[in-house]
């Protein structure tokens, strides 16, 4: 096939899956925090489990009307949700769900996600900046200090993956993880690398992960109680659609990361590569909705951290235990 | 330039940056409609990035003259007026008035009537008190634990509803009682609006549902180290700002002051009773919390030990049917779940009072804030604010 | 800043997850609806019968929201060679619920059990004028006046 009808049919599929996963992902915490919560949820639109409500809301955004503040910076505020978007859409594009099954097996893998991810701090604080609002700048200050401070556990936690599996591409990770950690007579022991060694990895990465999505426990930026939505006060419609898909498509695509690294992506152990073709794909999904319901149940239950012991969380803890591991993982990996 | 040396290099050891980093301040309107204001406040902050320098509080945008509607209103229509003041826990405000009208008229209150008085007030206290518990952590983020509070109180204001017919404003004290019968007319008359037939079995399932749902909030709120790191050490009133600005109820105990209208003015048989005070020592965020959880305790075991004792008789005393007060003047005062909340009634005879000041909880309860808030951080005083349990129509009334 | 994340929040998640497999307490409010207390408050009916245009509710109403007009009709004697005596008819008796608070002092202090508490509340209109029920329409409300309650012994 010529480059681009390649190129085309790659978008598609991987918009294909990601969009739908991400309404499922809303319907899922539309459900599961109404369960726990002692209510129903919705009910009524699409008969009595209420499957339709994430479309109907789509619908319904749809069709309203395209404000612009008049005090705001109108190309920068129209902008915004695209450079969000666009940072979170770009990672689909290596992340492998079956043996062959991947847009683009770069070498760089982990290096390009963690990147292009970064890229959606850039429209946060456009947003808060552009919409002419108090509370959306303080919203927008508080977002671009927390996303900056982030980053680092999120991408170091990561590095230690890469020291484990000595290469950055996420293929080769999977692969990595395939790989027997140890033998009991003949038979090797295959253990992804949450088990193997990555515990704290893991956790890094998920709290980490938890404030780039800016959830709960970490979403002062976005604080509904004080500031209203903070930087995404001034919007509605289309682009509010495109925030909030945004932000369930970042917590596919985030769990997403984390099942590869540390989760073992579409391997599961006994499968051969073969049956792994088809089946691949439903353990990545089964293995991010699993992650996406953790990150539903900790929104539910925990408070929200103050700004400042949120810095504090990634500066003195987080970062000096993601260093410590990466230490920890080389020397293991040296010695043993 | 003493940072240059012989050689008029500069020591970097010497050198030192002399400008001092001015910025203003900004005016941030923690405007009349916001989330987490409880109703229409409008906070007038300057903050300094988000340190406040400076806040004023601007109240009045509910006032509905209580006040003076009370100059124009005979004494059982004014009842229905203060129900509304502080409107969660709306037995409790009607009871001082009625206590103050009937000590101007020198009636004695029959034992059953005060007796159901207390069981309801008590009840109107726990419903007010979570309320509490579950909005103050939607404040702070946890969105859960106001629909576990919410599903219990149900069962109260199902409670209060079976007795008085109104789930918010029961609109049941009479003066010289409670409302005795169902009308005025030969038949409505002998329908007698007693507690009805299961209301004991039923308050005391609902009471060991309310204790779970403490239980439970214990564990999902109190015990939770991120709360604690919001809430401890944030928003603390030393006892001598607490007694100079008038604080009071919760908020004055859990700085440490061992005050309860309930011991100490005698509207209501709660002598009978064995309870505590709670009083914690911090006065911070987390024990005005705590503080109201274990009242909720405490009231519970009140209504049980109440059931136990409910004397039988009368619900009300032999008034005359229109009511006429002697002329005089009062201020009966009450522990409202808020805190202190006093009438002083004016009364020159006739049906309707020359006066009624209404002295309420909450509009003494914020005029802290400004105290409270200077250095803090916008998320701290949302928290704070929080934590001192008020309403607007009690502000404002 | 308390050291992180410990036995706290583990049992906050407890209950959560336990929450999330009990049923929970949503009615469905149009498919299933509660039934009222028989004192609850939701609507005043009225016998036309027992007034006799006394005022008394319409005087004591906080709100003033009741209208009353009525007339004086002459009723024969009831034996012959008797005096002709007066009696008072209803022409017109309306409560208007946009401003009615529910409070009942109407219903207590009519010495003639003319008006009832019914907890029947689904009677919302699309125009504030149709709030204003007429003779007819509290009349027809009286059927749904429940019995009093038994009392607690």
């Amino acid at each position: 096939m010529s480059f681009t009808v390649e190129l085309l049919v790659k978008v598609v599929v991987v918009l294909a899956i990601a969009l739908p996963l991400a309404l499922v992902v809303i319907f899922g915490e539309l459900k599961v925090s109404a369960h726990m919560q002692s209510r129903v949820g919705p009910y009524f639109a699409g008969g009595r489990w209420g499957w339709a409500q994430p479309l109907a809301d789509a619908v319904k955004f749809m069709q309203k009307e395209d404000l612009v503040p008049s005090s705001a910076d109108a190309r920068v505020y129209k902008l915004a949700p695209y450079v969000v978007l666009m940072g979170t859409l770009g990672t689909f594009v290596i992340i492998p769900i079956g043996p062959d099954l991947v847009s683009r097996n770069l070498d760089l893998g982990l290096f390009y996600v963690l990147a292009v991810s970064s890229l959606s701090t850039l429209g946060v604080l456009m947003a808060g900046w552009s919409s002419g609002n108090k509370y959306s700048l303080i919203g927008g200050l508080r977002a671009g200090a927390q996303l900056i401070a982030y980053e680092l556990p999120l991408v170091l936690a990561a590095v230690a993956v890469a020291v484990q599996a000595g290469t950055l591409s996420l293929n080769g990770i999977v692969e990595a993880q395939a790989q027997p950690w140890f033998h009991i007579g003949d038979f090797g022991v295959t253990l992804p690398f949450l088990v193997s060694g990555q515990i704290i990895g893991f956790l890094i990465f998920l709290t980490a992960s938890i404030a780039e999505l800016s959830r709960i426990p970490f979403d002062m930026p976005i604080a509904e109680s004080e500031l209203t939505m903070g930087y995404l006060t001034e919007y509605s419609g289309i682009r509010f659609t495109m925030f909030f898909l945004g932000e369930y498509a970042g917590m596919v695509s985030l769990s997403a990361i984390a099942a590869t690294l540390f989760l073992g992506g579409y391997w599961l152990p006994g499968l051969s590569n073969d049956l792994l073709d088809w089946v691949g794909p439903l353990v990545v999904i089964g293995k991010v909705l699993l992650l996406c319901f953790l990150f539903i149940w900790f929104r539910w239950t925990f408070p929200r951290l103050r700004e400042d012991q949120l810095q504090s969380l990634a500066w003195k803890w987080l970062i000096p235990a993601a260093l410590v591991n990466i230490m920890a993982t080389a020397f293991f990996k040296v010695v043993f | 330039m003493s940072a240059l040396d012989a050689g008029g290099m500069v020591q970097i050891s010497d050198a030192a940056v002399s400008v001092e980093l001015v910025g203003e301040d900004m005016m941030l309107n923690i405007g009349p409609q916001h989330p987490s204001t409880h109703g229409v406040l409008r906070l007038v902050a300057q903050v300094d990035g988000e340190r406040i320098t400076r806040l004023e509080p601007v109240i009045g945008y509910m006032h509905r003259g209580k006040e003076k509607l009370a100059e124009v209103r005979t004494y059982p229509q004014i009842t229905t007026l203060i129900n509304r003041i502080d409107w969660i826990s709306g037995f409790a405000n009607e009871v001082p008035f009625v206590v103050a009208v009937e000590r101007l008229m020198g009636i004695e209150v029959p034992e059953r009537a005060q007796y159901i008085r207390l069981i309801l007030t008590e009840l109107t206290r726990i419903s007010n008190h979570l309320v509490f518990a579950s909005s103050y952590p939607l404040e702070l983020g946890a969105a859960t634990p106001l629909m576990y509070a919410f599903r219990e109180r149900e069962r109260v204001l199902d409670l209060i509803e079976s007795v008085t017919g109104g789930r918010f404003h029961p609109n049941f004290n009479r003066v010289g009682g409670v409302k005795p019968a169902a009308g005025g007319g030969s038949t409505q008359k002998n329908v007698v609006l007693d507690l009805p037939a299961g209301f004991f079995e039923a308050t005391l399932r609902t009471m060991d549902k309310v204790l779970e749902v403490c239980d439970e909030i214990d564990n999902l709120v109190v015990g939770n180290e991120l709360i604690q790191a919001r809430t401890i050490g944030v928003g603390v009133l030393p006892p001598e700002i607490v007694l100079a600005y008038g604080v009071s109820g919760p908020n004055m105990r859990a700085s440490g002051i061992d005050f309860d209208l309930r011991k100490h003015e005698h509207l209501l048989p709660y002598d009978d009773f064995d309870f505590d005070v709670v009083v914690r020592s911090n006065g911070d965020c987390f024990d005005r919390y705590v503080t109201r959880i274990e009242e909720i305790r405490q009231s519970v075991s009140i209504v049980r030990q109440a059931i136990g004792k409910i004397p039988s008789g009368p619900l009300r005393a032999k008034v005359p049917r229109v009511l006429k007060v002697p002329p005089g003047e009062i201020y009966v005062r009450a522990e409202n779940p808020k805190g202190e909340m006093g009438y002083y009634v004016v009364s020159q005879g006739g049906r309707v009072p020359y006066r009624v000041k209404i002295r309420s909880a909450s509009f003494s309860n914020i005029s802290v804030l400004p105290w409270v808030s200077q250095g803090q951080l916008i998320p701290d005083l949302v928290a704070t604010m929080g934590s001192f349990d008020f309403v607007l129509g009690d502000v404002d009334r | 800043m308390a050291s992180f994340p410990l036995g706290g929040l583990f049992k906050g998640m407890k209950v959560t997850l336990k929450e999330l497999f009990t049923k929970p307490v949503t009615v469905q409010y149009p498919l299933e609806k509660e039934t009222l207390v028989p004192r609850a408050r939701g609507v005043i009916a009225l016998d036309v019968e027992n007034c006799t245009v006394c005022m008394l509710c319409a005087r004591e109403c906080p709100d003033w929201c009741i209208y009353i007009e009525g007339h004086k009709e002459e009723v024969p004697p009831s034996k012959p060679g008797g005096r002709v005596r007066s009696r008072a008819k209803l022409d017109r008796f309306d409560i208007d619920y946009a401003l009615c608070m529910y409070c009942g002092i109407c219903v207590e202090v009519c010495p003639f059990d003319a008006l009832y508490w019914s907890p029947e509340h689904e009677y919302s209109e699309y125009r504030i004028s149709d709030m204003l029920h007429d003779k007819e329409r509290l009349t027809e409300w009286l059927e749904t006046v429940p019995e009093p309650p038994a009392l607690e012994s």
